[in-house]
């Protein structure tokens, strides 16, 4: 079991039986004597003689491929087919924040199109004053911006709702992703088809929806439209992937993911919402008492520890030991991120990597020693408004446990005197 | 309407939003004609706006249901395997299994007409008429017994359908209902007496392990060589290129067919050695009348008839159930049936 996520390439496991070996020195620490000279310096390695690969080997590279494991994956059972469907980014084997978008979180309603910049077209219409069509051209004249957000999927951890179900944060948090785009904010167009028409605009709307057969559409609140969204078409520095909607897509800040229109193709200033199938149907939080709360749009605080975790046992031994995760608020700012090693009876403040930007993913690291005992290992989250984040228990008695959607709870792991970690949920 | 638009006008009005837009902008794209708008403005919204004339019985639904939807859906909108289901579910919105379908949960009947008009059926989206849209909303609405089989649903008595669940929404209250509760300080030392394990992810063992992508992985490669392979076994050699080709547009088939090792009759059926095959003759495969006749009639599918049949299957085979749009381009009707080829019958 504690293999089920190593790496299938030797290299991985040589480097696993490695540091089986360094263990056993572990507790004599920096003063650990080897017994025989490691081959690996004194012998002179290929590496260190041949050639390595020459430029233009891969035009465009991917990872090395002895980490060929860190790659996303999806739950076969949770849907029906691929087509219509979500895989998880493996934020369990990333450090720092930014996702790289080769195994960023996929999630398709009517699968990833191939959509050329020159076959694109935006359309604004609605209550504008002149309805307007963009091409891709046209987009890349307006004055644009650079912002790191992260894109979180509503039902991120909505398995985990009844109880601890699936063992990897990449299962439990990882349908989520952090990108710096590149865009034009949203007002910017609003303006330039003008908004006179829309007379007074506190009650007014955007409906947006995307090119492919799902079309996806959301209603926006016109505060939103004009606050921070952007229409973005490179993340990272380079263009979107395909499936995350090249080659534009909307992105709305610290708003659940399903209304970052991919393929964007159409915003309409409207009175009021569409109330649209994944406004309704879908992405609306059903309670105990049988009602549902909708527009739930914000993605409160939140955090995970991404290691150790089930897919990233502690192999070293007791010693140093980093403890590590990622936290993100939808209302701003994460000023603080506390851990617990014992199931929340005492809590450590963990260090931010960085000065924490609104809403985008934090790192956190817990600097510590492992004695080699048990531990039940918590993140929480706070964010600039003073909201800590919440524990299974407290929203459960608020939401009882069907609402699938905006499950922003404390994780636990439980970690044995091996090392490895397991999901659970405690009293 | 809520407290959200109350607070959202206070904002405007502090961030001076309510002034009027950019004098005169960058002169960019240009005015969108009334045809353009007509072709992509097609959302409609709970007071009707949006939908077009036209009307449909509950009868004629069925029919186009069968037809278009319940392969995924059920004859009875009740859903097949793990695909969504449409009706009943009435009362257990408080269960431990909620059910919402369109009569159990959507507040209003313009999203089924909406979503079915621009997002169904999967696979070829956008190619029901008006009248038809109407007449599988009248039946989704007579499944849940919202209506009677004599019921015609029209642009003019849309309105009147009462939704059951249309009062089941309450606009995001985490405002008053959480963020108070939750803003408090946190505690840092003896915040509990004791800690007990209640729940394990392991005893649920739901947790896909990388053995069962490895032997995904596997039969991907499989299928992979399997195209070389082929050219052994059949007279004519298989352009690998195209095969290639043929194997990107095939993800079009994939949410409804299988290829390959262990291919198995899905919403389509299973289609290794179809080229040159009789029609509607795999096992185990429950097919229209209209593509068992023509498997009886003796129709083959050689490479000519496939290719018309893919280009466009409910033009070329009226009243077959595979709801797919078709294949525009040759090219990709070529590389399509190359890879179809390279899966001869087990
Ligand atoms: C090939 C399988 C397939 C066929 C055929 C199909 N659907 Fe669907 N249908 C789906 C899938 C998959 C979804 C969910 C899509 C998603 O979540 O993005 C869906 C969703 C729906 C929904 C929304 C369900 C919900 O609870 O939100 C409705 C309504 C619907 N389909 C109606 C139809 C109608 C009407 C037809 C025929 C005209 C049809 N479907 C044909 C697969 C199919
Ligand atoms: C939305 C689901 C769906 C999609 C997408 C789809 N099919 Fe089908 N296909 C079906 C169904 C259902 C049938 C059976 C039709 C009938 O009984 O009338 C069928 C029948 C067929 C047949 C005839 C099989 C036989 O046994 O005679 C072929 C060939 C075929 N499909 C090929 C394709 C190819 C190639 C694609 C992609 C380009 C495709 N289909 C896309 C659902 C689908």
């Amino acid at each position: 079991m504690s293999d089920t996520f190593k790496g299938k390439g030797a290299s991985r496991r040589a480097f696993l039986r490695g540091s089986v070996a360094a263990v056993a020195g572990a507790a004599a620490a920096g003063s650990a004597r080897a017994a025989t000279p490691d081959p690996l310096i004194t012998e002179v390695q290929d590496w260190a003689s041949g050639f390595g690969a020459p430029v233009d080997d891969a035009p465009y590279g991917l990872p090395i491929r002895f980490e060929s494991d860190v790659v996303r994956r999806n739950v076969p059972w949770l849907t029906a087919d691929t087509i219509s469907s979500i895989n998880f980014t493996p934020i369990h084997a990333l450090d720092g924040t930014i996702t790289p978008q080769g195994c960023a979180f996929e999630r398709h309603h009517s699968g990833a199109i191939e959509l050329k910049k020159e076959d694109y077209r935006l359309m604004i219409n609605g209550l504008v004053d002149t309805p307007l069509v963009f091409t891709y051209e046209d987009l890349e004249r307006f004055p644009r911006e650079n912002h790191v957000y992260f894109c979180e999927c509503a039902a991120n951890s909505g398995m985990e709702w009844a109880g601890a179900q699936l063992n990897g944060a990449q299962f439990t948090h990882g349908m989520i992703h952090n990108m710096e785009y590149s865009g034009i904010p949203l007002r910017t167009l609003l303006e330039e088809a003008g908004l006179g028409a829309a007379g007074d605009l506190s009650d007014k709307w955007v409906y947006v929806e995307g090119a492919d057969a799902s079309s996806n559409g959301r209603s926006i609140p016109m505060e939103k439209a004009l606050d921070d969204v952007l229409v973005a078409f490179k993340a990272n520095g380079e263009a979107l992937r395909m499936e995350h909607g090249y080659p534009v897509r909307l992105v709305v800040p610290g708003w659940e993911g399903n209304m970052w229109l991919k393929w964007l193709r159409r915003i309409e200033v409207m009175d009021g919402p569409v109330e649209a199938r994944e406004e309704t149907s879908k992405y609306t939080d059903l309670l105990a008492d049988g009602v549902a709360r909708k527009w739930t749009w914000v993605m409160d605080a939140k955090s995970i520890i991404t290691a150790p975790s089930p897919q990233m046992p502690i192999n070293h031994g007791p010693g140093a030991l980093v403890i590590t995760g990622l936290a993100w608020s939808g209302h701003g700012r994460i000023t603080r991120v506390d851990v617990s090693k014992d199931g929340g009876k005492t809590w450590e403040t963990a260090r931010l990597a960085r000065e924490s930007e609104t809403k985008a993913l934090t790192r956190f690291y817990l600097d510590t020693e492992w004695d080699g005992s048990e531990m039940l290992l918590q993140s929480r989250a706070i964010d600039e408004t003073g909201y800590v984040q919440p524990t299974k228990a407290q929203l459960r008695e608020i939401r009882g446990l069907n609402s699938i959607y905006h499950n922003n709870a404390i994780q636990t792991w439980h970690v044995d005197s091996n090392g490895e970690a397991e999901n659970v949920e405690v009293s | 309407m809520s407290k959200y638009l109350n607070l959202s006008a206070a904002a405007l009005i502090l961030s001076g939003l309510t002034a009027p837009a950019l004098a005169d902008g960058f002169g960019l794209g240009r005015e969108a004609l009334p045809e353009e708008v007509a072709a992509w403005d097609v959302a409609v919204r709970p007071d009707g706006t949006g939908l077009p004339e036209g009307s449909g019985d509950v009868w004629t639904g069925e029919e186009v249901f069968t037809d278009y939807c319940a392969a995924c859906h059920g004859d009875f909108a009740e859903g097949v395997d793990n695909w969504p289901q449409l009706a009943g579910g009435r009362n257990t919105l408080t269960d431990d299994r909620p059910v919402k379908t369109v009569g159990s949960y959507w507040p209003y009947l313009s999203t089924v007409w909406d979503y079915v008009n621009r997002s169904m059926p999967f696979g070829a989206a956008q190619t029901l008429s008006a009248d038809e849209v109407y007449a599988i909303t009248a039946y989704i609405l007579y499944s849940n017994d919202i209506v009677g089989d004599d019921f015609v649903l029209s642009h003019e008595n849309f309105l009147d359908v009462e939704m059951p669940n249309a009062d089941g929404f309450i606009v995001d209250d985490r405002p008053e209902t959480e963020y108070p509760l939750f803003s408090t300080e946190p505690c840092m030392e003896n915040c509990k007496e004791s800690v007990e394990i209640t729940m394990r992810a392991s005893i649920l063992d739901v947790t896909p392990d990388e053995g069962n992508e490895d032997a995904a992985q596997d039969e991907a490669q499989d299928e992979a060589a399997a195209a070389p392979a082929a050219d052994e076994t059949t007279t004519a050699a298989l352009d690998a290129a195209l095969v290639a080709e043929g194997e990107n547009v095939f993800r079009q088939c994939r949410a409804c067919h299988q290829v390959g090792d262990g291919a198995k009759n899905r919403v389509g059926p299973m289609l290794n050695g179809i080229v040159g095959a009789p029609v509607g003759a795999v096992d185990g495969f429950n097919y229209s009348k209209a593509m068992a006749e023509a498997g009886q009639n003796g129709m083959v599918w050689t490479e000519d008839e496939l290719k018309l049949f893919l280009a466009n299957p409910r033009e070329h085979m009226k009243g077959t159930k595979m709801s797919f749009a078709g294949l525009r381009k040759d090219d990709d009707l070529a590389a399509m049936v190359e890879y179809l080829k390279s899966f001869p019958a087990e």
